[in-house]
């Protein structure tokens, strides 16, 4: 036993100190350094840490629906409608009977769902409009930097609306609105960065050895463009969730009997005064889930980008 | 989170160089990036006009109709002329006030939202002022004892107005406050029984109760605002206190206020008669940039109680495939929005001249 626990603290002690040594013998030591310095900064950050435990247990809970929950959340049981949270029932029941817990805990995936499907849009947009007008300059800068300018003033929630009014309402259209919606601050951010990057001498030095400029920007500046935009886009995270309940609650977004969690308000609403759980828990999820994901921004900031943060 | 608010003082009329400029030169380039935005926000609604999947054609003749009288709509609206002419013609219209016919109410949609705006205004500027008396004390509290617990209370509310989804905040208030505790009334802007009493002159109920020296409609009007003002206002409130708190805080670190201390005044012309006086141009923009935020974001708000505004108005139509009056809300809360914007970035610069 004492030679085994001496191996383990051996090995952790080893690890400690390859994540820390002064000279990183390769790229990826190097890489791994950067991430472990980060963490130690990261954790020592009480209020992040609430965040960061939030947001993971959202992804566990989303990746462990089928063995939390008894049922998938969508069969009605009309024998069992709006009961009180028991024993059996965490959270009550809906006007079909269908257990609130296991509609909340299905209904996480769809949370997890919009965030990264809105991410995964506005990202790469934001990114490949940014630095192309940071890194070109002039004409193409101005150009792509005025459409932005246009989008970044309209009022977003409105637009969203009346994009889901010529798409009709389903939940990839919602996703598809606020997308549209989202994507200009990540351009501006980007450019930023670019602007600054454009001058370095390593960027030179690729243009001196022949590489393209689609190759520069993808290889070089893009990577580097990243961190912030990781950043903008985890403190938007509450805004795109409580954007997209806003469209499900008012019958835009996922529709019925989907397990959405503005829709689940939207629906229980008639039944507030006599059940006031059916609406009530659907809308302290939402809440502590963009709580996790605000709390989990900040401390991402304060670590990635001292500067900005107050 | 104060998605573009931080970044548009520095973002509009871009293009300046380093010399400094004139203010009339200021001006232009905002009232040019205003023209520009207006012209990208009709474009945007023309498209999203024509793509819509209700054809415009059927929503007026119908289904029964003959291929005659389709055909001959289909010309009337223009549908065969190619689309940089019709979109020349919808700028035209929109040029002089004429936002179609709304088919839900058959009126003029420029007169449907003529009837809804003000109470969308009201709900905002109620809203907006609680931010303000409110907001502005307690970030500059909070600035000042940075670290000690006026200033984690900013910082919790903060992240409360800013992770709580406001529809449901709405309905859980009304539980509370409306249906079990019975301090405030119930949804709508006025009791059933006053309705149609009050003369509409602004639009704004409780002035134009307070004109007719109708004081108890009054009453009832206020006592119906306070909550969807209050709950709207948490939202203000949030981002007004953290904003106020961090230029404080920057105030706060300057030498001038060191100067002020060690001449001898009081800690309260320290803080408010100079280093909040610097901070005053700076909040005016935030709060312009609120209030553009609480006339669109009013929308979920009022729907939860039932507040007869320009969000509702568009909801609903939006449910009857009524896009003339989608659109022309969009137009109009649009234009306000991007108005209030462009208006307190060109305040700001006209006090400071450093913005320039």
């Amino acid at each position: 036993m004492n030679e085994r626990s001496a191996a383990v603290s051996m090995h952790g002690v080893g690890l400690r100190d390859w994540l820390l040594s002064n000279a990183p013998h390769s790229g990826f030591q190097a890489r791994c350094q950067r991430f472990y310095l980060a963490w130690l900064i990261f954790r020592r950050n009480p209020i992040a840490m609430i965040g960061l435990v939030i947001t993971l247990g959202l992804v566990l809970v989303a990746i462990f629906a089928p063995w939390i929950t008894s049922t998938n959340g969508l069969q009605p049981e009309l024998m069992n409608r709006l009961q009180p949270g028991s024993s059996e029932h965490w959270f009550g029941t809906d006007e079909l009977g269908r257990d609130i817990f296991d509609r909340i805990v299905w209904g996480s995936r769809i949370t997890l769902y919009i965030v990264g499907l809105v991410g995964m849009i506005v990202v790469p947009i934001g990114l490949v409009v940014g630095t192309v007008a940071g890194y070109m300059g002039g004409y193409v800068d101005n150009v792509l930097m005025r459409i932005t300018d246009i989008f970044l003033a309209f009022p977003r929630l409105i637009l969203a609306l009346a994009l889901m009014a010529a798409l009709g309402p389903s939940l990839e259209n919602a996703v598809l609105a606020i997308a549209v919606t989202t994507w200009s601050p990540y351009a501006r951010i980007a450019r930023a960065e670019a602007l600054t990057i454009r001058n370095s001498e390593f960027i030179m030095a690729a243009q001196m050895q022949g590489a393209s400029t689609a190759g520069i920007l993808y290889r070089h500046v893009m990577p580097l463009c990243i961190s912030s935009v990781i950043v903008r886009l985890t403190l938007d995270m509450a805004g795109i969730i409580l954007t997209a309940a806003g469209l499900g609650f008012l019958g835009l977004g996922a529709q019925p009997p989907t397990p959405e969690w503005g829709a689940m308000i939207s629906t229980g609403r008639q039944f507030l005064l006599d059940q006031w759980w059916v609406p009530t828990v659907p809308g302290i999820a939402i809440f502590v889930v963009s709580l996790g994901f605000n709390l989990l921004g900040d401390g991402l900031r304060d670590v990635l980008d001292p500067k900005s943060g107050e | 989170m104060a998605e573009g608010a931080t970044s548009i003082p520095q973002s509009v009329g871009s293009g300046s160089g380093p010399a400094p400029r004139s203010f009339a030169r200021a001006a232009s380039g905002v009232l040019f990036t205003l023209l520009l935005t207006f012209l990208g926000l009709t474009a945007v609604t023309f498209v999203i006009g024509r793509v819509m999947p209700v054809d415009p054609v059927l929503a007026i003749v119908g289904d029964r109709a003959s291929q005659d009288v389709y055909d001959k709509v289909y010309q009337d609206l223009g549908l065969d002329r190619p689309l940089y002419e019709q979109f020349g013609r919808y700028l035209w219209k929109l040029a002089h006030g004429d936002l179609g016919v709304s088919i839900m109410t058959t009126n003029p949609v420029a007169e449907d939202i003529v009837r809804f705006f003000p109470a969308t205004m009201e709900l905002a500027t109620v809203a907006t002022l609680m931010g303000v008396f409110i907001g502005v004390p307690m970030g500059v509290l909070a600035a000042v004892r940075q670290g000690r617990w006026p200033d984690h209370i900013v910082r919790v509310v903060g992240l409360f107005g800013y992770s709580v989804p406001v529809f449901w905040l709405g309905m859980v208030a009304l539980l509370i406050f409306y249906a079990k505790l019975d301090w405030v009334a119930g949804p709508g802007r006025l009791d059933v029984f006053y309705d149609g009493i009050v003369e509409p002159v602004t639009g704004i109920l409780m002035i134009d109760a307070a004109l007719m020296k109708e004081w108890e409609i009054f009453r009832n009007a206020l006592s119906h605002l306070i909550l969807p003002a209050t709950i709207l206002g948490t939202y203000s409130l949030a981002y007004i206190a953290r904003m106020t708190r961090s230029f404080m805080l920057d105030q706060l670190n300057q030498e001038y206020v060191l100067t002020a201390r060690v001449k001898g005044l009081s800690e309260w012309d320290v803080i408010w008669r100079h280093a909040f006086r610097n901070v005053l141009v700076q909040l005016i923009t935030i709060i312009g940039l609120t209030y553009a935020s609480l006339l669109e974001g009013s929308v979920l708000t009022e729907t939860v109680f039932a507040w007869p505004g320009i969000g509702q108005y568009i909801t609903i139509s939006l449910f009857n495939s009524d896009m003339n009056s989608v659109l022309g809300g969009t137009i109009v809360v649009g234009v306000s929005f991007i108005g209030i914007n462009m208006l307190s970035d060109l305040l700001y610069k006209w006090v400071d001249p450093r913005a320039r």
